[in-house]
Order: structure tokens, then sequence, then C-alpha cells
């Protein structure tokens, strides 16, 4: 069951986290907390018309909460908002559906183990919560709580 | 090497815990977070049983048997709980839900009663939330001041600083006798000599004292004293505030109803003695009889016993976490209980506490409800593994294996 959480993919994103930096010309700045664990992380998206032209983030958490913010951002850099909202509800139903829809997720998949630990949901979450918002045009604090 | 010795038969002992015999996925299950709380023995589970399949009944009240009984049970509960503190009087005994109301009770009794505007509350910065936001809640209504006692890169309190911040305007000092997220056992004894140089009561927070170390409120000279019962081997839901009867006496009462009164019109309350006073409404009945009987089961042991053992475990586990490469112990007072907090480099220990519960090995990650420490200390958390008499060296021996599992999968070291 381990090696499903900690999959490969995810201990190399936690370890190098991709787009792991601030943005000077960000559009908009959004803080993510999850006051359970102490995660924090600040995302940084810079928005041209409606496409994600460039995403990144700062913080420190743990390996699920790093590696998806790494691979969040990946997946929904160059995204219009509404394909980028689409894979963020493709992949909240990953975490907490019981039969979720399988494939369109490409590496996000491997967080598909996270749904036996729902101590760690919120880890994975985290990033995701934090874009919903700078999406919507949100320049608060989101917490999990 | 450290030999392995201890005064308890551990293996005998732990026949008395019925939930330390399971497996957790597939492995024996390791308990080591015993500040959080602890288990309970069968002699607590038995107590709360009887007292709800024989003597169930209000307290307080009736004439009937039942009540007779409850009413006795309850009394001589607290009455254990005296005995166990070294109080003086079973009146300066006063039941609450945890330590946490206790403080509660103190900042919204004394606290409101005493201090002013411009005035100051001591604690220092090693304190659980639990004896820092009360004590921030009053001062922002009366304006007072809240001053902060630092600490070392140990975590043991300056007390020299701590000293110099006792000033005429000082009205209470409230401190804990054990960190819970440092294991640091602070020089109460002191504390209290000084406070009361000036005239200034002091609070001890006894939540992780009391289960591990002789406490004696009289020898202590404390002027309050609060513990929880789950983290003795009792129930969940009770607690202790102790306070001199003096002081006692001298308080308006806490919340207002049933039993805290002796005459009741539209017109005008009388409020009954010490402690009842403090004890509005209906307690936990089944609880404090629990608590009672957890007190019984713990100075069957011998508080003497139990903290040597605690210590040979501290020892052991000290120097088998200290082996680890990359590994970082916070919190490395000279005067320290069961606690061993630490961090491992490239791990978090959010981590860490999964990998560790798929060995059967339970820890506490996070911040320990003492995120002013964890500033301190500039770690977003740690991973806190908690001893108790019921723990083997063979556990802690799992627990250094665990953590060679986590430094595996994470490719950390």
């Amino acid at each position: 069951m381990l090696n499903d959480l900690y999959q490969e993919v995810i201990i190399d994103h936690s370890r190098r986290p991709r787009n792991f930096r601030s943005m000077d010309d960000a559009t908009r700045r959004v803080e993510g907390y999850n006051p359970l664990c102490g995660d924090k992380l600040a995302l940084y998206v810079r928005m041209d018309q409606d496409v994600v032209a460039d995403i990144s983030f700062v913080g420190s958490g743990c390996a699920i909460s790093t590696a998806s913010a790494s691979l969040m951002t990946e997946s929904v850099k160059g995204k219009t908002r509404a394909e980028a909202e689409a894979i963020l509800e493709r992949f909240h139903d990953l975490l907490t559906k019981d039969r979720p829809a399988a494939g369109g997720l490409g590496k996000l998949a491997a967080f598909s183990g996270v749904r036996e630990f729902p101590a760690r949901v919120k880890c994975a979450t985290l990033a995701w919560h934090t874009l919903r918002s700078a999406l919507e045009g949100s320049s608060e604090v989101v917490s999990t709580e | 090497m450290i030999t392995v010795s201890s005064p308890l038969d551990v293996n005998r002992i732990r026949e008395d815990f019925p939930i330390l015999h399971q497996r957790i996925h597939g492995k024996p299950l390791v308990y080591l977070d015993n500040a959080a709380t602890s288990q309970k023995p069968k002699a607590v589970i038995e107590a709360i049983q009887h007292f709800y399949t024989s003597d169930c009944s209000n307290i307080h009240r009736g004439v009937h048997e039942l009540s007779e009984r409850s009413t006795y049970a309850y009394e001589e509960a607290r009455a254990k709980v005296q005995r166990f503190l070294n109080a003086r009087e079973a009146r300066e005994i006063v039941i609450v839900r945890g330590t946490t109301e206790a403080i509660n009770l103190v900042a919204q009794t004394y606290g409101r009663q005493r201090v002013e505007a411009g005035d100051e509350v001591i604690i220092t910065a090693l304190e659980h939330h639990s004896n820092i936001v009360p004590w921030q809640m009053l001062c922002e209504e009366k304006r007072a001041v809240l001053r902060v006692a630092p600490i070392n890169d140990r975590g043991e309190l300056l007390i020299e600083e701590f000293e110099r911040l006792l000033s005429a305007r000082t009205r209470l000092v409230a401190l804990a006798q054990v960190s819970n997220a440092l294991g640091t056992v602070n020089p109460v004894g002191r504390v209290v000599e000084m406070a009361h140089r000036r005239g200034v009561p002091v609070l001890v927070d006894g939540a992780q004292a009391a289960p591990h170390l002789q406490v004696d409120v009289r020898t202590l000279d404390c002027d309050f004293y609060a513990f929880s019962g789950h983290k003795i081997y009792g129930p969940t839901g009770v607690g202790v505030l102790y306070g001199k009867a003096a002081l006692l006496e001298q308080l308006d009462p806490y919340q207002g109803g049933g039993d805290m009164i002796r005459t009741v019109t539209f017109e005008k309350t009388t409020y009954n003695t010490i402690p009842y006073k403090f004890e509005a409404g209906t307690p936990d009945i089944a609880g404090v009889i629990g608590l009672g009987a957890a007190i019984d089961y713990v100075q069957g042991i011998g508080m003497g016993n139990i903290a040597a053992h605690e210590h040979e475990l501290l020892l052991y586990g000290t120097e088998a976490l200290e082996r680890i490469p990359g590994l970082r112990i916070i919190g490395t007072a000279q005067e320290k209980a069961g606690v061993i907090s630490f961090v491992l480099d490239g791990v978090h220990p959010h981590d860490i506490g999964t990998v560790l519960d798929q060995e059967g090995i339970a820890v506490r990650t996070g911040h320990h409800c003492a995120q002013p420490v964890m500033d301190r200390f500039a770690i977003p958390a740690t991973t806190r593994a908690s001893l108790a008499f019921y723990n083997t060296f063979e556990e802690l021996d799992a627990l250094a294996r665990g953590i060679g599992r986590v430094q595996e999968i994470f490719g950390a070291c």
C-alpha cells in the first residue's frame, strides 16, 4: 500500500519540485495553508487573457503536497481556465470518489493511492484549492480547514 | 551501549492493557503517542462499566441507595486525587473536563477578578496552546500584557530571564511542568519561589507531568495545578484543577447552574462552598470514578518506578535515534521526561508518520499544539515519540527500524 502512495513520480517531484520559484510578473498570487500539518505554499499565476501562461509555487510541505503542487503546475501550464478547471475536477474526483473516471490525468494518476490514506487527502488537494482560488481571481489565503 | 534494566515487569503490566495486543497493518501495535493520550488499563474500563451496570445515578441529590453509592464513589475519587497530589484538603480539588478547562477556569475567575489594564501575566516559550490562548484572551479583554519567558536551544527555560520579567505589574505566572513538544522538565519549584517572593501566584500545567512524575503540590507550593484524566491512563473528558483553599474561596464561581448554588430565588442566589461552586451541572461521574481507578492503578505500580522505567526508555530511545544519520532531536534539556521529538533531513514529519503507521507504529506528527515552539526552532513540525511505562526497549528498536524504512523510501541519508 505504501508503494501505491509514494509512487516514483511522487518521490521525484517531492525531491525536485518543478516550477518551484516565485514570479515577479504574476497576475495572481494566492497562499494556501493546511493548519493540521503546517503545510504552506504561495502559488503564482500569470494569466494571459484566458490562458494560464505561467504558473509557479514556493513553500514547505510534505512529499504528497509538494509533489501535488509540482505536478499541478506542469499539468495546467498553457491551458485555458476552463481546461484547468476540468483537470482540477477530475483530480478531485480521483482522490475522493470510489470509482473515479479513469484516464485524462496523465502523471497525476500517480495520486490514486492517496484515496486509501484519508488523513493525507488534504495534503494532495492543498495546491489545487489554491489554484481554484487563483483562477477565480481571488488573492486571499486559502485554508484546507 | 546502555545497559537495559527496568524496575518494572513490563510484560506483566502490558497484560493489563487490552488495546496493546493488536496488529496494525499486519504488524504488532507500537503505541508511542502517549503524550496525546495514553491507553487505559482494565481496572479503569471495569470501573466505568461497574458504575453503569450497578451504581448509575446522579450525585449530591437523591436519598436513594444508588445516589448514595454514586455520590460516595465520586467523592472517593476526589479524595484519591487529593492524596495523589498530596493536597491538604479534598475541597481543594475541583473536577473539570481537562487541563484546558482548568486553565480557562482560572483565567475566567482569578484572571477576570485580579487582572487589570496594564497588568502582566507571564508564561514561557514552551507552552501548549492551552496555556497560551486563555491568557491571550484575558489580556485582550483587560488590556493587560502577556510576557513570554524565553528558552535556550536545548529547550530549557532561561530562569534569569524569567526572573527579570517579574514586576510589580505581574499578576500571575502560568507554566508547564513538562513540555509536551520537547519533554523539558521546568524548574517549577524555583519559579514558584521567585514568584512568591513578589507575591505572585503560580499556575502549573501538569498535563504532561502528573502521568510521569511524582507530583507534590505542597512541596512545589504552587497555587494552582491542572492535569487531565486521559493522559494519566484514565478516561477522556475529565480533569482536575487543584487550588489552594484560601485562594479558591476568594474567587467568584465559574459557570452558573445546578450543584454550584446554595439557595436560589429570582432576586438573589447564594453559592455553594468550594469545590462545588466551580462544578455547575452534572459532571462526568463515570469518568471521575474511572480517573480514581487510574490513580489507584499508577500508585499500585509506584510513580517512582514509572519515572525510573520511562527514564531508561528515554535514554535508550535517544541513543538509538541519535545513531540515525540525518536525524536531529529537538529538545535536549538536561532534565527531560519521556518525549523524543525529532526532524529528519529531507523528509517531512507527515510522511514519516504515514510510513511508521504502516509499520504499526503510532507517533504524533505536526506542531503538537505548540506552534511558538516550532517557530523558536525554525521548523514547521516534528515527529514525536512519547513514552509510557508499558513501552518496551524492543518497541524503540522497532521505531529506529521504522525510521530506516522511511529513509529507504525517500532515498534520504
